[in-house]
């Protein structure tokens, strides 16, 4: 019976994702001259995982690191050539042009000509940038500062007057030209013997520069501002900067040096400006026309530069994406090592069973290629390292297994949650979320996603809409089976339906009067799929819906453990470890299904019966009095002998799973290693002669500490069983949370407004909660977590990566 | 509250304590600076660099480096990391951040005040300035003529200010007293910051009196060392120094009246912790001096990562990133200049 079951279980098809692929490790000797070209086909092919064998070895003192530095320089260069481009406004293209291959020392020539080229055309822009600024600031000095002049000689008798006022007010600064300035102390009255500087300041430092003019001359000058009209472009950080245009008043020449100086620390551009109107709107005039030349000049240069930048940002991605290939193929090259001879590298590293032909065919276009005379070597080798997980997975099931491998990569080849989880999250999720108009909703958004898939995949989203877009299909998953749940719930944004056809009750009587008091009478067959439409409303309603949730719960809660556990099974069984299954699974089946398997057992019974039976008293009577009648609350025959029966095989199952597996372990220890107490000694220096830098180096002396494992046992077997409480309990969130939505959705529809934003909410919390399902009460059952991941080197990672 | 602060420091604390114990962890460690004392060129240390914590701020420079590139990239990221730093705190660990950079400003100040009386031009000066220190209006100091001027013009306005009341003099500004202005500042700073960790208590205060004593003892030794043979008088010698410390006051008493090296040394190895510095170096050597007192005190730093819940980790970390600065510019100097037999002569490991 057993034989045929085991056979059965081998002739099952293979699952993809169930197991990791198969590993190999595998030695490459690369000949020097096509070493290059090999590990670049290698990476366009991607699926070997290289070794680094020179850990030792800093970055510097490798074989390639004058290349690798060359292309660091080279990616610094296009970093500028980029950033100019951004600067500049120019529009990278979306997609990569022509793949024609460059040469790289050709690139490296032409970039360090653009960045030359850029640079020479940014510093003549720049100059002439200043140039401009100056003319410009110039010309709204004269604007302003004659103003001031202006209207100081015409106003100054009634600035006097004004003071008082202005002295008050004086958080404002000049709208217009015209006289409305902060003064802080009444000046010299007299017009005569008064000198002035006039000149432009950023804004920022405005009051700054006006306080430190004050302290600085004690006091004994006249400010006048007035916000310039025009922004000032900073030349060398390419900001618009906002400027006020001062003129100061005073007297003497110490204060003259003075002022000058503090004009020159805060970065005050000073510019005479003639006394003299009729000079005045000449100098005005003068700096205007130059002012247009200027403008010309620029705009030439602007448009040259763009021309040059637009040409550069078409070759742009293109060359990104070759210097990125050879620095990822020279990094790869530095992880080789020289074999003896100096005239071969030698490179180690992990590959699936599956690429090994092809590997090896790019290893001969390789050669070929290069016109090696010698080929690469490629060979098998034995590793006592762990081999890397790799799961191939398609865009549907890549969002599923991202899911599990956050909590933990898998143990190499250990049987993968993520098969099961394509379905069971999704559906934990709609027992959650279900609402079929929700679903309706959630599953446009799904549709939405995938449908400007193409489009999406290409561009940079936010970071949330790159988690939404990254689990788009678990979102169509998560809203197909809300729809299905939500027609077994029969809520339609909390509203039931007649879909499925007439509700089986209906009023005593015609008028319904008593429908709410005494209750309908059941007329015709049970409603056809999912809950009658009628319980909407009525006095039972939620007690009738949160039994049929909280046992549904329970009983879901108990196949995915089951499923668990089973699994555990497989994973024993392909390990090779009767130990695992017969101390570990049987007792844990036993365990979880002689208490818990039993409620599910009188659930269903209850429910196809329909008896009366209080099944929290028979559970708890179970274990404090498990020899009593049970009176009313039997549901069948035999079920009191059964109940001991039961009780009995948990309580032994206990023990079961706690002593048995690691006594035996220690014998089988102890019979193995009888009289090799010393062990061998020797080999493994021999082995590091032989094989300078292989894996082979790392030798496991596995040491059996019973202690430790014995606590680890007792450790585990605590955690099942009360594991076993705590985690059915656990899946009483199911209905805590279906409960939850349904009434948060009937509060909504009343309120309508609020629909959008406890939507999005309890969407977040019924994917956390079924989150946590999985990862705790699934897969603890089952799953280790604690390999680590194939990381090939592949290009097109690469890219992924950079962005 | 000594023995308390466990319960609320993490409130307002915990957080940044965290954040700069983990800039703690990217300090370069020994075999770093094993590995960068081997680089043949600048260009080298940039690519070892580039592994490391300071790699960001490295990577955009075009390629014939200059020493004072990579320090100024480095002192950027200190600054960066200390201004991310100063917005997350709260009183009194911002008030306490803000202290860390008065010594730069008093630093600042009179590298400015100095450059102008030597008619440097300001911009030049400004760039030679270090980053932590600059305030506002810095670049104002050069108009001052004399001590009461550049206080009612431009210090007035910055922390500095009460640190100023003591060295008002109209004196014109010369060489010689700016030294002095510079001395009594920082003793006024030290006494401030002891007096302000003395006021937080706890932890903060029992390692900040530690690390400021040290600090104020060293800069007794050095001004009682570069003041021999001037004309300053004992009496001002006395007055520089700062009024804690494990030589206040009767080292400072002895000190004062020291004429040579040699008595310097005789005073200090009276103090049980300055005796094993002193013993490493010999009669009449004051060049070792001052590593041997970077090195102690890179010691104590670290020792301040051993407690939780205090402030002056932030102080440690600060100056532990300092002199790492300090080690890159001697260690890129020494290779730009082709000495690298001297590399080993200036550099503290610091872990």
């Amino acid at each position: 019976m057993q034989r045929r079951v085991e056979e059965f279980l081998d002739r099952l098809p293979e699952m993809d994702l169930m197991r990791s692929e198969k590993m190999t490790f595998v030695q490459l000797i690369f000949p020097f001259e096509s070493a290059h070209r090999a590990v670049s086909y290698l990476g366009d092919f991607g699926l070997v995982q290289f070794r680094d064998l020179n850990e030792e070895k800093s970055p510097f003192q490798r074989t390639f690191v004058n290349q690798v530095k060359r292309c660091a320089e080279m990616s610094r260069k296009l970093r500028f050539l980029r950033e100019q481009i951004n600067k500049a406004g120019v529009m990278l293209p979306d997609t990569l042009a022509v793949q024609s291959d460059i040469d790289l020392e050709e690139l490296e020539t032409q970039l360090g000509e653009h960045e030359h080229e850029l640079i020479e055309m940014n510093s003549n822009t720049e100059r002439l940038q200043h140039t401009y600024n100056e003319l410009l600031e110039f010309k709204m000095v004269l604007q302003k500062a004659g103003g001031f002049l202006f209207s100081g000689k015409e106003h100054s008798v009634l600035e006097e007057r004004e003071l008082e006022e202005n002295v008050f007010s004086n958080n404002g600064y000049v709208e217009t030209a015209s006289l409305i300035d902060k003064e802080m102390r009444p000046a010299t009255s007299e017009q005569s013997g008064l000198n002035f500087i006039s000149g432009i300041v950023c804004k920022s430092k405005a009051i700054m520069f006006e306080r430190m003019l004050f302290r600085a001359t004690r006091g004994n000058m006249l400010f006048n501002q007035a916000l310039a009209d025009e922004v000032v472009l900073d030349p060398v950080t390419a900001e618009e900067v906002e400027k006020i245009v001062f003129t100061v008043f005073f007297s003497g020449e110490q204060a003259k040096k003075k002022i000058l100086k503090i004009c020159e620390a805060f970065g005050a551009n000073c510019y005479s400006v003639p006394e003299d109107i009729v000079k005045q709107r000449q100098m005005t005039r003068e700096v205007l026309s130059r002012l247009s030349d200027f403008e010309a000049t620029l705009d030439a240069g602007l448009r040259h530069r763009n021309k040059v930048l637009s040409s550069i940002a078409l070759q742009l991605p293109k060359w990104t994406n070759k210097v990125r290939r050879e620095k990822a193929v020279y990094d790869t090259l530095n992880m080789l090592n020289f074999d003896v001879t100096k005239k071969c590298l030698v490179g180690e590293g992990w590959c699936p069973i599956f690429a090994k032909t092809k590997i090896q065919e790019a290893l001969h276009r390789a050669t070929f290629d290069s016109n090696s005379l010698v080929g690469i070597i490629f060979h098998v080798m034995d590793s006592v390292d762990s081999p890397p997980t790799y799961f191939r997975t398609n865009k549907v099931t890549n969002a599923y297994q991202e899911i599990v491998d956050a909590y933990g990569v898998a143990q190499y080849q250990e049987a993968n949650p993520a098969v099961y989880s394509v379905i069971t999250f999704p559906f934990l999720f709609a027992v959650m979320f279900g609402d079929w108009g929700h679903g309706i909703c959630l599953l446009l958004g799904a549709l939405v996603l995938i449908a400007y898939e193409s489009k999406l995949s290409n561009k940079k989203l936010g970071s949330f809409m790159e988690l939404l877009f990254g689990g788009r299909y678990v979102l169509l998953f998560m809203s197909l089976f809300s729809i299905y749940c939500g027609l077994i719930y029969n809520e339609f944004f909390s509203v039931p339906f007649y879909i499925f056809g007439r509700s089986a009750y209906e009023c005593r009587d015609s008028s319904c009067s008593d429908a709410a008091s005494v209750g309908l009478v059941k007329v015709r067959d049970a409603y056809p799929f999912g809950v009658d439409p009628k319980w909407r409303g009525s006095r039972s309603e939620l007690p009738f819906l949160n039994s049929l949730k909280m046992k549904m719960s329970i009983l879901l809660g108990m196949t995915q453990m089951n499923l668990g556990i089973i699994l555990s099974y497989f994973n024993a069984r392909f390990f090779g470890s009767s130990l695992d299954i017969r101390y570990q699974f049987v007792p844990q089946m036993i365990f979880l299904n002689s208490l818990f398997g039993y409620l599910s057992l009188l659930i269903i019974v209850k429910w196809c019966t329909g008896a009366q039976a209080d099944l929290y008293h028979v559970m708890i009577y179970m274990f404090l009095s498990p020899a009593d009648d049970l009176r009313e609350n039997e549901l069948f025959w035999g079920q009191r002998p059964l109940q001991i029966v039961l009780l009995l095989l948990a309580i032994v199952a206990v023990p079961w799973m706690l002593f048995p597996k690691p006594f035996i372990q220690r014998k089988l220890h102890l019979e193995r290693f009888q009289g090799r107490t010393y062990g061998i000694l020797g080999t493994s220096e021999m082995d590091i002669e032989s094989e300078p830098d292989s894996a082979r180096r790392h030798h496991h002396h596995e040491e059996f500490n019973f202690s430790e494992v014995f606590v680890h046992q007792m450790i585990h077997s605590i955690e099942f069983v009360l594991g076993a409480v705590s985690n059915t309990a656990s899946y009483l969130r199911l209905w805590a949370l279906s409960l939850a939505h349904s009434e948060l959705s009937t509060v909504f529809y009343e309120k309508v407004l609020l629909l959008a934003w406890g939507y999005d909410n309890f969407i977040i919390s019924a994917f956390l909660h079924a989150l946590r399902l999985h990862w705790v009460e699934f897969q603890n059952k089952f799953y280790h977590g604690d390999g680590y991941k194939f990381k090939p080197f592949s290009f097109a990672l690469l890219m992924d990566e950079d962005e | 509250m000594y023995g308390f602060e466990a319960l609320t420091f993490n409130i307002h604390g915990g957080y940044l304590e965290a954040i700069v114990r983990g800039h703690r962890s990217t300090l370069l460690t020994a075999s770093d600076y094993n590995n960068l004392c081997q680089c043949e060129t600048l260009d080298d240390i940039k690519m070892h660099l580039s592994a490391t914590e300071y790699g960001p701020y490295l990577q955009n420079e075009p390629s014939p480096l200059h020493t004072t590139t990579i320090v100024e990239k480095c002192t950027l990221k200190l600054v960066d990391e200390y201004k991310h730093m100063l917005c997350q705190a709260t009183e009194p660990l911002s008030t306490f951040l803000e202290y860390i950079t008065y010594g730069h400003m008093i630093d600042n100040v009179v590298l400015i005040v100095t450059g102008t009386l030597h008619e440097r031009d300001v911009q030049e000066l400004l760039e030679k300035c270090h980053p932590l220190g600059m305030f506002d209006s810095i670049a104002s100091l050069a108009v001052a003529q004399n001590m009461s001027e550049l206080y009612r013009l431009v210090l007035v306005d910055t922390p500095l200010a009460p640190y100023f009341s003591q060295c008002i003099t109209s004196e014109d500004l010369d060489d010689m007293n700016i030294e002095i202005m510079r001395n009594t500042l920082y003793k006024a700073y030290l006494e401030d910051f002891y007096r302000f960790c003395q006021k937080l208590g706890g932890a903060t205060a029992e390692i900040m009196s530690d690390l400021l004593s040290f600090e104020a003892d060293r800069r007794a030794v050095n001004i009682t060392i570069n003041s021999i043979g001037t004309e300053l008088t004992r009496d001002d010698r006395r007055k520089l120094y700062s009024n804690f410390g494990l030589l206040y006051p009767y080292g400072h008493e002895e000190l004062a009246v020291c004429e040579d090296i040699d008595q310097v040394r005789a005073v200090m190895e009276k103090y049980p912790p300055y005796q094993s510095l002193f013993s490493k170096i010999s009669y009449g050597e004051s060049q070792l001096l001052d590593k041997a007192f970077y090195e102690e005190e890179v010691k104590r730093l670290c020792l301040a990562f051993e407690q939780q819940f205090h402030y002056a980790v932030f102080f440690a970390y600060m100056r532990l990133r300092e002199q790492e600065i300090r080690n890159l510019m001697w260690i890129s100097e020494c290779v730009a200049q082709n000495q690298k037999s001297r590399v080993h002569d200036s550099v503290i490991f610091i872990f």
